[in-house]
């Protein structure tokens, strides 16, 4: 049935293209089609729950699609796919809603958003590199026309940059598993099947910085973050929430479920230095979110701080550690997306700037007390607190960093003060400020809040609590996974 | 009645947190309204604590009231609760201060709603951490505390609180960073969260080498290594506490702070930093605490030293109250510290021990009740038209306000050690252990004690004695509101000094069972 959220979204996307239908009945269909979606992967995760202990491993469909080069259309998930097949629904259906009054050409952007989430439950449940890859690629086009058309501030700089970012990646990411196709003999492109081959040393050590890179890309890996904050920047509130929502997250899915799993001698090789990369991603954002004076630059880099410590966790290959990088993937996802969508939809469309020197002039706690807690709380989940979904993560995270990299703990724990101070800081300059009378400015936009959006960010913010006050939910669902023949060599080869 | 009592702690824990809640969404329009609601809901919560009280067996070894539930599988994590005799006198300092609080505040003019919906969390997060036997949850509550004290700061404050609020929150952000790390150490070397597990590492002096076994920094020799855990831990309760040099955030956040929300900052979130030590510190790393002992002791005593130093040198009396916080806090830390120096299982050490610990808990619940008590006194300056909190404002008050000068007298004297007043029982007991286990520490202390009753008798002699201006002509002594918030308080600092074996018959057993357990 998971294979539905796939197809309804393309349907979707191709009904609002096709359809006469009015602005407002659009909008309506892309939210139902999102909610469908959504609702699809939580009737599977529950079901899933029941299974998980005896089959992580779960087929959906699988027939021959070109038979000649072993190419196969292979739906299946496990734990991890299912978990951000979940994430995926729940930044659909918010994103729609925080995009509920786009005023421009709304049928096309509510059919590329939807093609794009589709293309991203596509990535998250295919176990045929060939077919992820195609995915992946579907992927990248409707960002560049969502932001090139709806986007502000540099927006075909930013747009361009992401795409040849993407582009490039994905043509690492191909170059990457075509080796290792032809490498194993040419027979198939499954991937619990690739990665179960014993490639020769050399071979493995050349290719994992290949294939590993490649998606990193997209997770935001220092030194290649750069096209994150340019292009979360330009983005229109529902593609930025998306980017850095799910997109960030197909990198670093990616990397952990193919470049890590095909090529675990070239993963040892490479571990200490792309792990000290992860680290300096996470410091480096932290320290560049603190000094920013664009609202949504600060969130930008601090996706930068955050995905560091998804891809720290990953190359811990310690069980607690690997199962932190997926908590946070999902946590950074909720997160990020709540606080784009405070940036660029609750806080911009009511004051048309996002510089932080003319907020903090506009004492937005009193006039927008409901966006004010919303970001108060979001600012607070994702500094780590306890009782939100961060702090889960981020704990197991260095739990693991401990187990494989001692001193990195120390570190990683300064990029998390830092990630404290650039949150308080963000809060207090642009919400609880109070300026001298003689440098007050007006706050044009109307203070009331629509309800799609009161819906959003509730939505999002109690995700964040009910994960972080029970993490079993979705913990339940990663731990079987890790121990499936494909992920447990990972985690055997590595850890202690 | 079963039933209810294997969830006894995690419903006080609620009451407060639903009362947030109600109060929350109570109408903003009758504004009053709010403040007789919450002050409701956290007496609900004193009569549950007493409830506990009364249930509790004294003398009955390990927790009461306990509950545990498993949270999370990886990493093992349990919903743990439970009293013991140490952690109700932190429940009961919490149950009394909080209420108090909310019958001294004001209503504000923005957002009573809100002011006093923070207050309940605040009662919700501290009651959540002297409950919480399982680091997870401890942590919850520890950081949740956090958040209401730093909007009730930040705020509600004076005129500099956003810096000030600002400073306060990175402070202990650093220090709760800083223990966390060290605790997922702890957690990866020895798989568990547990208090009584760390502990039992702890007793056995199995800590350092389960950690370097499984922990390598840089080549770091196995002791350097668990000394650099434990001072991830050490940071994180002396933030709190605080302890000199850690303290500089505290002068200025008590005094920007509105004053009944200083008087849950000094009553009760300071504890929490003393209840940390001895819950953490003392049983998980007596062997660390005896390596550095040195530095320990050399910090208690600057602590105490220093806060009276600097207290002498006030003008503004919230300042002068606040640097006398932090000299009290001082002897805790040295009774503490005290406790573990000496190595021996004689019954004779045993004793001092056991006092010292002893005098530490109950100097914590005394120096709650009367350094509420005191700023209690501030804020009804503060609060009569006049010259506001300097010292020297006032004078003469004593003929004006009789009522007044004796309550403030009484907390004065008690907060100086008078003998038949609470504080004394609890200074004289850490100090009675402290001169056989530390005595050279002791010694250097002195005149922290003797500086204190310096300020503290100028402050009452400038306030209350000589010839009172004609501008205070017109000071209205203690209402009877007044002094009907201000009489339990002043009740149990008479009744603590004379009866102090209402909490030491509480306190004694945990505390001997604690100290037997140091011994190597």
């Amino acid at each position: 049935m998971l294979a539905w959220t796939i197809y309804l979204t393309f349907i979707g996307a191709v009904a609002l293209l096709l359809l006469p239908i009015s602005v407002r009945a659009v909008r309506f269909t892309a939210l139902a089609t999102a909610l469908a979606g959504l609702l699809i992967s939580v009737i599977e995760a529950i079901l899933y729950h029941a299974i998980a202990f005896q089959e992580p491993m779960q087929i959906i469909v699988r027939k021959d699609w070109i038979p000649d080069l072993g190419i196969e259309y292979l739906l299946q998930y496990d734990g991890i796919s299912l978990v951000l097949v979940l994430l995926n629904g729940i930044i659909a259906v918010s994103g729609i809603l925080f995009s509920w009054n786009i005023r421009h050409r709304e049928k096309e952007f509510f059919s590329l958003f939807l093609i794009l989430i589709g293309a991203v439950y596509g990535v998250f449940l295919s176990f045929d590199a060939f077919l992820l890859l195609v995915f992946y690629e579907i992927a990248i086009i409707p960002k560049y026309f969502l932001i090139a058309i709806w986007g502000s501030t540099r927006k075909e700089y930013g747009a361009m940059k992401l795409v040849l970012y993407s582009m490039i990646g994905g043509g690492m990411i191909f170059f990457g598993i075509v080796a290792a196709y032809a490498a194993s003999g040419g027979q198939t492109f499954n991937l619990e099947v690739l990665a179960k081959f014993e490639y020769p040393l050399l071979f493995q050590m050349i290719m994992f910085p290949i294939l590993f890179v490649g998606f990193a890309v997209l997770a935001g890996l220092w030194p290649f973050h750069s096209w994150a904050p340019t292009g979360h920047v330009a983005a229109p509130t529902g593609a930025s929430m998306l980017l850095a929502g799910v997109i960030m997250k197909i990198g670093a899915y990616g990397a952990l479920r193919v470049a890590m799993t095909f090529f675990p001698l070239g993963l040892d090789y490479w571990r200490g230095p792309l792990s000290v990369m992860a680290l300096i991603g996470i410091v480096y954002g932290a320290c560049n979110a603190l000094v920013q004076k664009d609202f949504k630059f600060v969130i930008g880099y601090s996706s930068v701080n955050h995905m560091g410590f998804v891809l720290l966790g990953m190359l811990t290959l310690h069980e607690i550690g690997v199962s932190g990088a997926v908590l946070q993937m999902f946590s950074h996802g909720i997160l990020s997306g709540l606080l784009f969508a405070v940036a660029g939809t609750m806080v911009y469309e009511r004051t048309g700037t996002r510089e932080l020197d003319h907020l903090s002039r506009m004492m937005l706690s009193r006039k927008i007390p409901f966006v004010a807690v919303i970001f108060t709380l979001t600012g607070f989940a994702s500094m780590g607190l306890p009782g939100f979904s961060g702090f889960v993560a981020e704990l197991q995270i260095l739990i693991g960093v401990w187990s494989a990299f001692p001193w990195m703990a120390i570190v990683a724990a300064i990029g998390i003060l830092i990630g404290v101070a650039y949150n308080l800081r963000t809060m207090q300059t642009v919400f609880f400020t109070e300026p001298s009378p003689d440098h007050v400015m007006e706050m044009p936009g109307s203070s009331v809040i629509s309800l799609p959006e009161k819906l959003g960010a509730c939505l999002l913010i109690s995700v964040s609590l009910v994960v972080g006050l029970y993490p079993r939910i979705l913990l339940d669902l990663i731990y079987p996974s890790l121990h499936t023949p494909m992920m447990k060599a990972l985690i055997e080869g590595g850890g202690h | 009645m079963t039933d209810i009592s294997q969830l006894a702690l995690s419903i006080l824990t609620a009451v407060p947190l639903f009362g947030a809640v109600m109060v929350m969404v109570l109408n903003p329009g009758c504004r009053h309204y709010s403040k007789r609601w919450s002050l409701g809901f956290s007496l609900v919560a004193t009569f549950g604590a007493l409830l506990i009280c009364y249930g509790f067996e004294p003398g009955k070894e390990g927790f009461q009231f306990e509950e545990e539930y498993l949270w999370l599988k990886n990493p093992v994590v349990y919903y743990h609760l439970g009293v013991d005799g140490i952690s109700i006198v932190f429940l009961l300092l919490t149950a009394l201060i909080i209420p108090f609080s909310i019958a001294l505040s004001k209503s504000p003019d923005s957002n009573p709603n809100l002011y006093f919906s923070l207050l309940l969390l605040l009662q919700c997060g501290l009651t959540g951490t002297f409950t919480a036997l399982n680091f997870f949850h401890w942590f919850l509550f520890w950081e949740a505390s956090l958040i209401p004290a730093f909007f009730l700061v930040r705020l509600w404050g004076g005129r500099q609180r956003a810096a000030t609020a600002g400073t306060f929150f990175v402070f202990t952000m650093v220090g709760s960073i800083a223990m966390l790390v060290s605790f997922l150490a702890l957690y990866f070397a020895l798989g568990t969260f547990e208090f009584n597990e760390l502990a039992e590492f702890g007793r056995q002096g199995l800590l350092t080498e389960a950690i370097s076994q499984h922990v390598e920094i840089a080549g770091l020799s196995a002791n350097k290594l668990s000394v650099l855990v434990f001072s991830g831990v050490f940071l994180g309760v002396a933030v709190k506490i605080p302890l000199v040099p850690f303290h500089s955030w505290l002068p200025d956040t008590y005094t920007q702070a509105p004053t009944p929300v200083t008087i849950v900052l000094t009553g009760v979130m300071s504890k929490m930093g003393v209840y940390g030590m001895i819950r953490l510190l003392l049983p998980i790393f007596p062997g660390q605490i005896r390596i550095l002992q040195d530095v320990l002791l050399g910090l208690a005593v600057l602590t105490i030293v220093y806060g009276a130093f600097a207290a002498l040198q006030q003008t503004d009396l919230k300042k002068m109250l606040a640097y006398s916080s932090i000299n009290h806090l001082g002897y805790c830390a040295l009774g503490i510290f005290a406790s573990v120096t000496v190595v021996g299982t004689e019954v004779h050490w045993i004793t001092e021990k056991a006092s010292a610990l002893n005098g530490v808990v109950l100097q914590c619940f005394s120096h709650g009740i009367t350094a509420s008590a005191l700023f209690f006194m501030v804020w009804i300056l503060e609060s009569r038209k006049g010259a506001g909190r300097k010292l020297g404002g006032f004078s003469g008050l004593r003929s004006k306000a009789p009522v007044f000068c004796g309550l403030c007298g009484v907390a004065a004297f008690a907060s100086l050690g008078l003998p038949g007043l609470s504080s004394f029982v609890g200074e004289f007991l850490i100090f009675k252990g402290a001169f056989s286990l530390a005595p050279t520490a002791a010694l250097l202390s002195i005149p922290g004690l003797l500086v204190t009753a310096v300020f503290l008798l100028r402050f009452f002699q400038i306030t209350f004695c000589g010839p009172c201006p004609a501008e205070s002509n017109h000071f209205a002594d203690l209402n009877s509101k007044e002094i009907l918030t201000a009489v339990p308080l002043m009740a149990l600092i008479v009744i603590l000094g004379v009866f102090p074996d209402i909490l030491i018959r509480l306190i004694n057993p945990k505390a001997i069972e604690i100290i037997a357990h140091l011994a190597p």
